[in-house]
């Protein structure tokens, strides 16, 4: 697909929208923009994926990017949800898991060859001291991607954005 | 609920197989309505089930936990009815008949141990299920795809919970167990034919088996005796037919959208 730069430019706008459950993270390092196109003069189509099927966030995330491309000149948005291929953590930009730990999020590991829970062979290391003593206390925490922990070094609990 | 993907004309799965394909983009749906139906209601009538818990959990973590799982299979439910036709009236306007979810999932949620057991049996069978769907290349793959790793969350939750249990404490055993052995029963229908719905029975019912019956001897468990399904069970809420408390819960989680047509906030 040929991408023209207004698309590029429409693209990087859509993208800077915050997350609205995190909003140190963008949407683009998130990973949960798919792509945008010109379907016409004034007309944009912009395809979103869902980070979990029942992501609630995914409704906030529309209109934002919907009123950031109408203040940008596009009066017609329409952003279409599309499953496939699923979301993984592995879409999150490095910069995203920066921005997560600086926010006192774990960063989610890579993901292993197949889906599901990774066995707990690395260790996870507390966003506040550092500290790779760090054990769960449930697998489902504030919302659907993330897990609650505990260090056992400065006792502070945290999320950990778990691998999808 | 909004709906996520574009909202279709309302034509209720449950009447499509009779009725004549809707036109338009409708059309190429319709192959796909009545195992999403099914499935679709699974994930709708355990979400409801699940959520139930909120504000009576044992620990606020497991509130937590079973909120998210219940969220999980709310959005599940909501890909898989708009397949099949709005997810709203097919969500909120069917008659206990039109649903076809399996007996298992609307079963009440008793204690914990009784919970957990029902989270065991059925997402032991979802994780498979969507596994097999996942890797084909049918219109309800991308769900599939997408639903399969979430599940597996689920299915470890009430791994890890069944061992805690069952090598528990002396009560925590005799609940757990307690729990399985009651709903033995309703394991049978899981493996029974959903029309439409092109998946290895007999592969997932084995896989079904070693996985839980692996949980259950590492937890000290006694795998349930006697008959997995009987003659009034086989398939029957898969054909509309729904045991006592489903008629109640259905009336709790629909009152709401019966009572006030059309609104929002």
């Amino acid at each position: 697909m040929v991408t023209t730069a207004l698309e590029e430019r429409l693209r990087d706008l859509a993208g800077s929208v915050p997350d609205p459950e995190m909003p140190v993270i963008t949407l683009a390092e998130l990973g949960v923009l798919r792509g945008l196109r010109l379907t016409g003069p004034g007309q944009v189509e912009v395809e979103l994926t869902p980070t979990y099927t029942g992501c609630p966030a995914v409704e906030t995330m529309s209109a934002d990017i919907e009123r950031v491309l109408h203040d940008n000149g596009i009066p017609q948005v329409e952003v279409r949800t599309v499953l496939d291929p699923p979301w993984t953590t592995d879409a999150i930009t490095a910069e995203g898991r920066r921005k997560l730990t600086e926010f006192g999020i774990a960063p989610p590991r890579p993901t292993g060859p197949a889906g599901g829970p990774v066995p707990l062979a690395l260790a996870i290391r507390c966003p506040h001291c550092g500290s790779t003593e760090t054990t769960l206390l449930s697998r489902f925490s504030s919302t659907a991607c993330k897990a609650l922990r505990r260090c056992e070094s400065c006792r502070e609990p945290f999320d950990h954005f778990k691998e999808l | 609920m909004k709906p996520v993907p574009t909202a279709q004309a309302p034509a209720a799965a449950d009447s499509a197989a009779a009725a004549p394909a809707p036109a338009g983009s409708l059309a190429r749906d319709v192959a796909a309505a009545a195992p999403a139906l099914a499935l679709g209601d699974d994930a709708l009538v355990l979400s409801h089930r699940l959520g139930e818990w909120a504000g009576h959990a044992p620990v606020l973590e497991e509130e937590m936990a079973l909120a998210n799982i219940a969220l999980d299979l709310l959005g599940q439910a909501r890909v898989l009815l708009s397949l099949a036709g709005d997810e709203d009236e097919l969500a909120y306007l069917r008659e206990e008949r039109a649903f076809r979810n399996c007996q298992l999932v609307e079963q009440p949620n008793g204690d914990f141990a009784h919970t957990i057991a029902r989270q065991l049996y059925f997402s032991t069978y979802q994780e498979l299920l969507y596994g097999q769907l996942a890797s084909e290349s049918g219109p309800l793959a991308p769900l599939a795809a997408k639903a399969v790793k979430e599940v597996a969350y689920h299915r470890d939750h009430a791994e890890q919970w069944t061992l805690r249990l069952g090598d528990g404490t002396e009560e925590s055993h005799e609940r757990i167990q307690r729990g399985l052995t009651a709903l033995w029963r309703f394991t049978g229908e899981l493996f029974e034919p959903v029309p439409g719905l092109d998946v290895d029975l007999s592969a997932l019912h084995d896989a079904w088996t070693t996985r839980v019956e692996s949980v259950l001897t590492r937890a000290t468990l006694t795998v349930p005796q006697g008959p997995s399904r009987g003659a009034w069970t086989a398939g029957a809420g898969r054909q509309g037919l729904h045991t006592e408390s489903f008629g109640r819960m259905l009336a709790e989680m629909q009152h709401l959208h019966r009572s006030h047509p059309g609104a929002t906030w």
